[in-house]
């Protein structure tokens, strides 16, 4: 059986690329067999945060309209030989997909085996959004701890529950989780920024997962390595946590307290 | 630096601002979620049939969709000025 997953958001820059690279790249250190798809089309990005964006010879655009074969453009992985990624075209536009035609790809790379597709949604609500979502079994919305990201996820909740396969046929909807990213909980303790529950609360889903705001995360993409394969990185532990309890394991939250500091030193100056 | 000036520097709490403000607004936005896309334009040209004779604000016009078993019914409800109408046209 393939499962396919949707990393969606509906506002920009919250880290959906970010996200879809270092799930696809959990899940294949676990042994599974993934292929990580960019639905970002114009805008091609996952390339770079996976590595890879010297090897792009072919992209999902030419596959639907079958200027060249699926397997032609997969992209093995340089670290786990079972994750292959499927770029986006940087020279179409959006209006190049099709619902058939991914209907057709998502179809093919059952057929080959892969237990996980990962699509990682372009920003917004038009054409590359949603056929990112109109085919996926589970959905991953990736919510920031501000207003209008919180505002356009339950926008996007909506959405999945009824512009969806799932949604049109009557199965209510895609399943969604919510991953709460570039989390700061010296500034949620302040009272300047959102909690965990807040979110939970507006959204009424729990969240499965917080990746705190960290700088390694942006160093992680210049050398284009998923910041999951960084062992020391507190965004890279909160990932492999946030995909552990996707695939059913409950552990508890870390890294969403802020350092604790004495009554002298808040008074004092930090 | 003094007690007071300790609370007094310490940064306002605006995330339980955007707390409730978002709940107002989330909780409005499903409830129009799945109603017709034709609402919005009825709503405004029955303002403006309305305003022929009354005067009133947009947001005086309530419209709604509600389930009803196996009916949908469009409910309907136009707020009136307290003062004397005044009939306009
Ligand atoms: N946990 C984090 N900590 C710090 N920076 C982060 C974190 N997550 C994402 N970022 C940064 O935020 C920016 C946007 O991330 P990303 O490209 O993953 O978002 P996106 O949702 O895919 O954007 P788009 O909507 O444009 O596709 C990047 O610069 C990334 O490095
Ligand atoms: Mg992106």
């Amino acid at each position: 059986m393939t499962e396919t997953i949707v990393v969606t958001s509906g506002k920009g820059g919250v880290g959906k690329t970010t996200t879809s690279a270092s799930l696809a790249t959990g899940l294949a250190a676990q042994g599974k067999k993934v292929a990580v798809i960019d639905f970002d089309v114009g805008l091609r990005n996952l390339d770079l945060i996976m590595g890879c964006e010297r090897r792009v010879v072919y992209d999902f655009v030419n596959v639907i309209h079958q200027e060249a074969t699926l397997k032609q453009a997969l992209i093995r992985d340089k670290r786990h030989e079972n994750l292959f990624v499927l770029a986006a075209s940087q020279t179409r536009d959006k209006d190049a997909l099709t619902q058939e035609g991914v209907q057709r790809v998502l179809e093919e790379l059952g057929k080959e085996g892969f237990d996980y597709i990962v699509c990682d949604s372009p920003a917004g609500i038009e054409k590359g959004a949603s056929l990112a979502m109109y085919f996926a079994d589970r959905a991953l919305v990736v919510v920031n701890p501000e207003v209008s990201s919180v505002r356009d996820s339950d926008r996007i909740l909506g959405l999945l529950a009824s512009k969806t396969r799932k949604g049109e046929s009557g199965q209510g909807g895609v399943p969604a989780h919510l991953l709460l990213t570039r989390y700061n909980p010296v500034r949620v303790e302040s009272g300047q920024m959102l909690g965990i529950k807040d979110v939970e609360e507006v959204l009424g889903l729990p969240v499965i997962g917080v990746i705190p705001e960290h700088e390694s995360v942006l160093m992680a993409s210049n050398q284009g390595v998923p910041v999951i394969l960084d062992e020391g990185s507190l965004a890279g532990q909160a990932y492999v946590d946030a995909i552990a309890r996707l695939l059913g394991e409950s552990r508890p939250m870390r890294f969403i307290d802020a350092p604790k500091k004495g009554l002298f030193k808040r008074m004092f100056g930090s | 630096m003094g007690i007071l000036d300790f609370l007094k520097s310490r940064p306002k709490n605006t995330a339980t601002i955007a707390k409730e403000r978002l709940r107002i607004i989330v909780a409005q936005e499903r409830s129009s979620r799945n109603t017709p896309d034709y609402l919005p334009m009825l709503r405004t040209e029955l303002l403006a049939v309305i305003r022929k004779y009354v005067h009133v604000d947009l947001d005086a016009i309530n419209i709604q969709v509600e389930r009803d078993g196996e009916h949908e019914v469009l409910e309907l409800s136009v707020a009136l000025p307290e003062h004397k109408t005044d009939t306009t046209a």
